[in-house]
């Protein structure tokens, strides 16, 4: 929903950013207030996986301008780890795989860990369970993934239900979704998007990437953003990524060279 | 690599002291004389002293091996001394005659060894230097009938049982570094369970190398009769010195019908320091022989100290229906070089072997697991079931698979499988995105990774075990 009244959670101002010696991002103005919903669509290699891995502090990336404010701290200033502890989520596009080591354990830990950073009560492994449990029940998943190892041959859409699991668990305060969309079919994608809609309450933030509109459809946006070359270069309604789902992105450069010219 | 990764490996080494206590030590070199001269200070039987010598003229024979992955400045032999001990004092009768010295050192060890032997109802044989100063629990052991001593008095209270067994799975021209123990060895341990005793508590053996500059040969001899079962643990950590130092022990295991020994280490020795000076050579040579019918022999070790090990814990399956089992971590950080992994002889028919092998690899050390799986002719219905993972941290190190498989009978099956994975920068990202800093995602992988072996290790070393591979592994994260 558009709170326009409602605090501001992110604010990005001029975020320019490269990994080794490539620019990727070149000037983000970017704006979350509590409770709304961001989409950042736009082509293959235009930096929109590159800025939510930048908020969420991927060390391969360098900083080079500009500031990131997060409930008014500082977030660059944060490690990665710290960034979590204060609310920050990222559903990563490629989950990572961790042979050996348990999903039910690494999802523990973190769980803990989280609940230590907020001073809330932690769990042991038993209540751990059941918890876990009840929340895996609502995003249809098979408790056999407590025993696997973390993403270990888990397929597509397996692996992008167990980030939904953990944003469910973590509870964060903003949650960028780096094209959970991709790689499940229909029938997961409803469930998915079931799930996050769920978790989120007025109180939390959520930006989504993603190349297509199909997400959309399950997940309404307030905002679309267009990225592009490192830039948001066109911002509007739902109704924007229905245009672009017809048109194309191409349109929305050219408009926005165009406007530059001008 | 990130400099989260290279803090995290580089914890130094925390039992670098020296206990002042005085050592008999001969002079530099090696020669018949020298050997007399240890045999003669030992008060040892005369076919003991051929034993000694014959394994030497043997020794003169044979060159230093080449084939492991490791290198190292050529040893000179000749500047080695070849015998340290404490000097001779009364037998001990109690645990309050120790030297304090020598209990302090284990105290700083954290293993307080009386501590220890009460609560957690482990024998320690202490092997200091190259003499046992103290044996616990020797009492209750013989009430049940098993010997449990320093090698040197084996010889002395039960010398048919030491003629009889000593060389007889590792001969004394088996391997050059098997020749020299046998030639030079100092002390060490005898076990002997009876037939049909189940031993009433596991055995340990904290071995330490304190004399610098002073080799050190330990032999060991454990022999379980018919229906025995014996478990035996050997835990080993040194003080830090800046010369290498050489390490080239022998370890004999017997498992005559029904019997079953499980060998258990955990061996942190002090493995040189960040730019790779000085360390342990540990050029070991461990061998169990199945000789019984439906008898087991399984080694299992946490390697995670020395400069370079060289070390191949292996079993010979002679009796029909035998069991043979590794189960290996081997940790090699900074410059540290390991070539392991175990030899598998399969003679009997129905004989089956597994071969669990979990080898990690930081800093810019090189970790090698070898391994030999061979079926004999007459090996009917031999099954061997292979699996050798490596994990790599940072991306200055290496790890390596040799595994030989020689099958000589058709019936035999022989499965192999293999891993390599690595603890990279999206991993350590993967974790700290959930709120899980480097040094506990790092210590959470690995053990994950180590499950399988750790499984295998007796409880109290398992903690031991874990809390030294994450001593190993995290530090100070910046």
């Amino acid at each position: 929903m558009i709170r326009p009244n409602a605090s501001v959670m992110l604010e990005v101002r001029d975020l320019t950013a490269k990994i080794e010696d490539r620019t990727i991002l070149k000037g983000i103005h970017f704006t979350v207030r509590a409770g709304e919903v961001h989409a950042i669509m736009g082509p293959n290699g235009s930096g929109k996986s590159t800025f939510a891995k930048v908020l969420a502090g991927h060390p391969a990336y360098e900083v080079m301008r500009g500031e990131v404010l997060f409930e008014g701290k500082n977030l660059l200033s944060l490690t990665p780890e710290e960034r979590a502890r204060a609310g920050v989520f990222l559903g990563f596009q490629y989950p990572v795989e961790v042979p050996g080591v348990s999903n039910s354990s690494f999802l523990r830990l973190a769980y803990n860990t989280i609940q230590s950073a907020r001073a809330l009560e932690e769990l042991d492994p038993l209540e751990f369970d059941d918890f876990v449990r009840e929340k895996m029940k609502s995003l249809e998943m098979d408790p056999a993934f407590l025993e696997r190892s973390v993403n270990a041959g888990f397929s597509g859409g397996e692996k992008k239900r167990n980030e939904i699991l953990q944003m469910s668990l973590l509870a964060p305060r903003l949650a960028i979704l780096d094209e959970t969309d991709s790689g499940l079919d229909i029938d997961a994608l409803r469930v998915v998007a079931r799930g996050v809609n769920k978790l989120h309450t007025p109180e939390m933030g959520l930006v989504l990437v993603t190349h297509y509109q199909r997400l959309l459809n399950y997940i309404e946006p307030d905002y679309v953003h267009v990225m592009e070359g490192g830039r948001i270069i066109k911002t509007g309604d739902k109704s924007l990524a229905l245009e672009l789902e017809a048109r194309g992105y191409d349109w929305v450069a050219t408009e926005s060279k165009g406007k530059a010219a001008a | 690599m990130s400099a989260v990764i290279q803090n995290l490996v580089n914890q130094p080494y925390k039992h670098g002291f020296v206990t002042d206590i005085e050592s008999d030590v001969v002079a530099k070199g090696l020669g018949e004389d020298v050997i007399r001269l240890i045999s003669a200070k030992k008060g040892e039987p005369e076919w003991l002293l051929q034993f000694r010598l014959s394994a030497f003229r043997h020794w003169l024979t044979m060159t230093e091996p080449t084939w492991p992955n490791v290198r190292y400045p050529k040893i000179d032999f000749q500047s080695i001394s070849y015998y340290s001990a404490p000097k001779a004092r009364e037998k001990l009768s109690s645990m309050d005659e120790v030297d304090p010295e020598l209990l302090r050192t284990f105290e700083k060890l954290g293993v307080p060894m009386n501590e220890r032997a009460a609560l957690a109802g482990v024998a320690v044989d202490v092997i200091f230097d190259s003499v046992s100063v103290a044996t616990t629990f020797r009492k209750k052991l013989a009430e049940a009938g098993v010997i449990f001593c320093s090698f040197s008095e084996a010889v002395k209270d039960h010398p048919e049982l030491v003629r009889k067994y000593l060389g007889s799975v590792v001969p004394t021209g088996d391997n050059f570094y098997a020749a020299l123990n046998s030639a030079v060895f100092t002390d060490g341990s005898f076990c002997f369970i009876p037939k049909g005793v189940r031993c009433p508590m596991e055995l340990s053996t904290y071995f330490r190398i304190n004399t610098q500059e002073s080799g050190q040969f330990e032999r060991t001899l454990i022999v379980a009769e018919e229906g025995a079962q014996v478990s035996y643990l050997e835990g080993c950590t040194a003080p830090k010195f800046d010369t290498n130092q050489l390490h080239a022990a022998v370890v004999e295991l017997v498992a005559l019908d029904n019997a079953e020994i499980k060998y258990s280490t955990v061996q942190n020795w002090y493995a040189g320091d960040s730019e790779g000076k000085g360390g342990i050579y540990n050029f070991v040579t461990k061998r169990g022989l199945c000789k019984g019918v439906n008898s087991k022999i399984s080694w299992t070790q946490v390697e995670t100290g020395s400069a370079i090990t060289w070390k191949y814990p292996s079993c010979v399956l002679q009796g029909d229906n035998s069991v043979g089992e590794f189960y290996s971590v081997a940790l090699t950080n900074h410059h540290q070089q390991a070539d392991t992994g175990t030899k598998m002889i399969h003679i009997g028919r129905n004989t089956r072997s597994k071969i669990i092998s979990k080898g990690i690899s930081a800093g810019v050390s090189n970790n090698s697991y070898r391994g030999l799986v061979k079926i004999g002719a007459k090996a009917e219905g031999a099954r061997n079931f292979s699996q050798c993972d490596s994990m790599l941290i940072g991306s200055k190190c290496g790890a390596n698979t040799f595994p030989y498989i020689q099958v000589n009978n058709s019936t035999a099956k022989v499965e192999h499988e293999a891993s390599t994975s690595k603890i990279g920068e999206d991993q350590l990202f993967y974790f700290a995105s959930r709120g899980i800093g480097a040094e506990d995602a790092v210590s959470m992988i690995i053990n994950g990774f180590v499950q399988d072996v750790f499984v295998q290790l007796p409880m109290e070393f398992a903690v031991e075990a874990t809390k030294l591979l994450g001593l190993k592994l995290e530090g100070s994260v910046g």
